[in-house]
């Protein structure tokens, strides 16, 4: 058995635990590769019967424009449910304060939105894409990591997780995070939609957009980005290397035009994939930190 | 080494075996050394990974660049400088895709190297060269054999600060032989290295042209794990029933779940646990696909030619290969639980798919995991202690030993206040 067809093993056994273990599970659904892929293994797992819990898109409102057409058209064609929680709406209700300035994001706000989103619809596990070689802080993560009833995460007190066994037990009110891409790599990801074909989204590959430099990475000009003089948009053939909020995900110069085209150049980088995220780039423990709070 | 010209080639990539290791020291022992030295030449650390480490190492006033900090990704390990966790790494060589399990020396060593363990299919074991085996290397060697570890890599480490000497590493390889040979090891390969100077690590040593083996590397890429997986014995616990509803599959009934162990063939007459109704696999789906045969570890679905009362927890096995059935079950217990476990509580139990309620009769003897001493004392197991404890369920369970089948001979308690994991099971 090749390493990519263990790894899906293990992502549907994942899978099918959560349906049998769990009364109301949901999979936060971003639009990225990593989700489309979760959705792709989920359909696998459960086929000829439908996908057995919700799609959950958490929604800034920041999008690129063919997320939320990408989104709708897989949702008609596995024919699963959609829930979406809104960022704008938990903004409106006062719940949270919009960040203001040229690095304002809604990146940090989302946070309350999904776990409104859980609460509201009770939600008891929450199936994300979070891959354990994407962030430190992430490689310490289990399959099944308990939430508090606050949403908060313990990293130091992780219950321990052995073999194919899987603890989901859990009070009234608590609710886990379960990553089934936890052993899957960058890589892996990409191989993979190569090996099986899946559909995404053409903003992974390359395109002409109007960009601006920041910090050393070049973000997508959109209505709602604050600019600074000195930050000059210019038109570039640019491509998304992970499609996440449009605030703070970076777009990379690149011709790769075919996903063997992406492949090479991923085999070529020498910088992660978050490499581009301004939402890492606060502090050496940003994504604990958010984590904690019960952040994605 | 690294071909960074040449162009990467999907079909190897397709083609790759995965590999799971565990590693388990402290830092003294060079062991951050080891893995940074790996994933580096593997080209597996990143330049802004670097950098942040860089940064890190000059804030805290570290003269070298301190690997560990790669690893060490939360907050309260980078404050303390100590590994709390098993953290997982990854790496790829044209050969093969690697998982690595890095486990901590210090703080709660038995339970992390026992998780780290679990899924491993070999374990580095470093010693340092200077200090010969030491209870540390007893420790680890005994957890690997208890976690029926499949292959164990000594790695007899810091062979620049011995001169290199052949002496030095023939003495270390006979006394480990001498122990080892008191454990159930399969199959144990000894290598000199230096993993701060790179010797026999990614590249052949000069220094030591006395050693005719293989790179660590070499090894990692080369070691057999085909055989790894119970391949005999036929189990198939039901972990989902797939009953889609609708118009167009409305008689479709399939069981879905991960093979354990055997192979299971279409037309295979099967029997069906605890019911013993008899049956024949009328096709194995893996999505659109229908298979001819599966095997460990495949997820499928299986279909039947009856309609039978088969829910999640039962098990698919062969008339002629049973596994043992049975309430009172002996088991190499390893407590992870903050709260001591005195015999006579009850807990949650979970075994492949089935969940029953357990309690724990009788701790037999405990093990110096430092010795491999056995102790006589029954009063109480606490947190990174390993016994032997019978117990009883309030069903049956569906089992092997997990000498035979890691999968069916697993198994863990849990807490029924705190539903916290507490205890990890080796069944006898």
């Amino acid at each position: 058995m090749n390493h990519l067809r263990e790894l899906e093993s293990e992502s549907i056994y994942i899978m099918r635990e959560v349906a049998a273990q769990f009364e109301n599970p949901g999979l936060l659904f971003s639009g990225g590769k990593d989700s489309i892929v979760m959705v792709h293994l989920a359909v696998k797992a459960f086929w000829p019967a439908k996908i057995p819990f919700p799609l959950v898109h958490i929604d800034t409102g920041h999008n690129f424009e063919e997320t939320i057409k990408f989104r709708d058209d897989l949702v008609k064609e596995t024919g699963a449910r959609l829930i979406v929680g809104s960022v704008q709406e938990t903004i409106d209700s006062g719940k949270v304060t919009e960040e203001t300035g040229y690095e304002a994001s809604r990146n940090l706000l989302q946070t309350q939105t999904l776990l409104d989103t859980i609460e509201e619809y009770k939600l008891d596990a929450a199936l994300g894409g979070g891959r354990r070689d994407e962030e430190k802080a992430r490689a310490k993560e289990r399959f099944f990591s308990h939430r508090d009833e606050f949403g908060q995460w313990d990293p130091k007190n992780q219950r321990p997780e052995l073999w194919n066994l899987f603890n989901g037990r859990k009070r009234l009110g608590e609710h886990f995070r379960v990553f089934p891409l936890s052993n899957w790599t960058e890589m892996d990801v990409w191989q993979y939609i190569y090996l099986d074909d899946i559909k995404i989204p053409s903003l992974y590959f390359t395109h002409e957009r109007d960009v601006f430099l920041r910090d050393g990475v070049w973000l997508a000009d959109a209505p709602f980005m604050k600019k600074r003089d000195s930050e000059k948009v210019v038109r570039k053939k640019v491509r998304c290397r992970t499609i996440g909020d449009i605030t703070n995900t970076g777009v990379t110069l690149s011709t790769a035009n075919t996903l063997e085209d992406i492949i090479q150049e991923i085999a070529a980088t020498r910088v992660t994939e978050r490499g581009g995220r301004a939402d890492d780039k606060r502090s050496d423990s940003a994504m604990e930190d958010r984590k904690k709070e019960g952040y994605f | 080494m690294n071909d960074t010209n040449e162009k990467f080639s999907t079909k190897a990539y397709l083609d790759m075996e995965l590999l799971r290791f565990s590693t388990a020291g402290s830092v003294d022992d060079g062991k951050s050394t080891l893995i940074g030295r790996l994933l580096y030449d593997s080209k597996s650390i990143f330049e802004d990974q670097l950098e942040a480490v860089q940064r890190a190492s000059i804030r805290r006033g570290n003269e070298n660049l301190d690997l560990a900090l790669l690893t060490d990704g939360l907050r309260a390990e980078r404050e303390q400088g100590i590994t709390i966790d098993v953290a997982y790494r990854y790496f790829a060589t044209p050969k093969r895709k690697f998982i690595i399990a890095d486990t901590p020396g210090h703080v709660q060593y038995t339970r992390n190297m026992v998780t780290g363990a679990s899924t491993a299919n070999a374990a580095i074991i470093l010693i340092d060269a200077r200090n010969g085996v030491t209870e540390q290397t007893y420790r680890h060697s005994y957890i690997s054999s208890l976690l029926q570890i499949p292959h164990i890599i000594v790695c007899v480490n810091k062979m620049d600060l011995v001169d290199y000497s052949e002496d030095v590493y023939e003495s270390i390889q006979e006394e480990f032989s001498a122990f080892a040979a008191k454990l159930a090891i399969k199959d144990i390969r000894y290598v000199p290295i230096s993993a701060l100077k790179g010797d026999n690590v990614v590249e052949p040593s000069k220094n030591m042209p006395w050693y005719q083996g293989g790179t660590l590397r070499y090894i990692l890429e080369n070691i057999h794990v085909g055989s790894d997986h119970n391949h005999i014995d036929p189990r198939f616990p039901v972990q989902y029933v797939i009953r889609p509803q609708s118009d167009e599959y409305h008689d479709y009934r399939g069981y879905a779940g991960r093979i354990a162990g055997g192979v299971f063939r279409k037309g295979d007459k099967v029997m069906i646990l605890p019911s013993g109704f008899k049956t024949t696999i009328e096709a194995i789906d893996l999505y659109k696909d229908e298979l001819e045969e599966a095997y460990p570890p495949m997820s499928v679905t299986l279909r039947l030619s009856d309609d039978l009362d088969i829910s999640r927890g039962d098990m698919i096995v062969k008339e002629n290969n049973v596994p043992q059935i049975s309430q009172d079950i002996d088991v190499m217990m390893c407590w992870m639980g903050d709260k001591p476990m005195k015999p006579g509580t009850k807990f949650y139990l979970k075994h492949t798919t089935k969940d029953v309620r357990c309690m724990i009769k009788e701790i037999k003897y405990k093990v110096d995991v430092n010795t491999l001493n056995r102790i006589d004392d029954g009063q109480e197991l606490k947190m990174n202690e390993i016994a032997k404890v019978s117990i009883r369920t309030t069903k049956p369970l569906f089992f092997d030993s997990y000498r035979r089948n890691r999968n069916t001979g697993s198994l863990i308690v849990i807490d029924e206040g705190t539903n916290n994991t507490v205890g990890v099971g080796m069944i006898a």
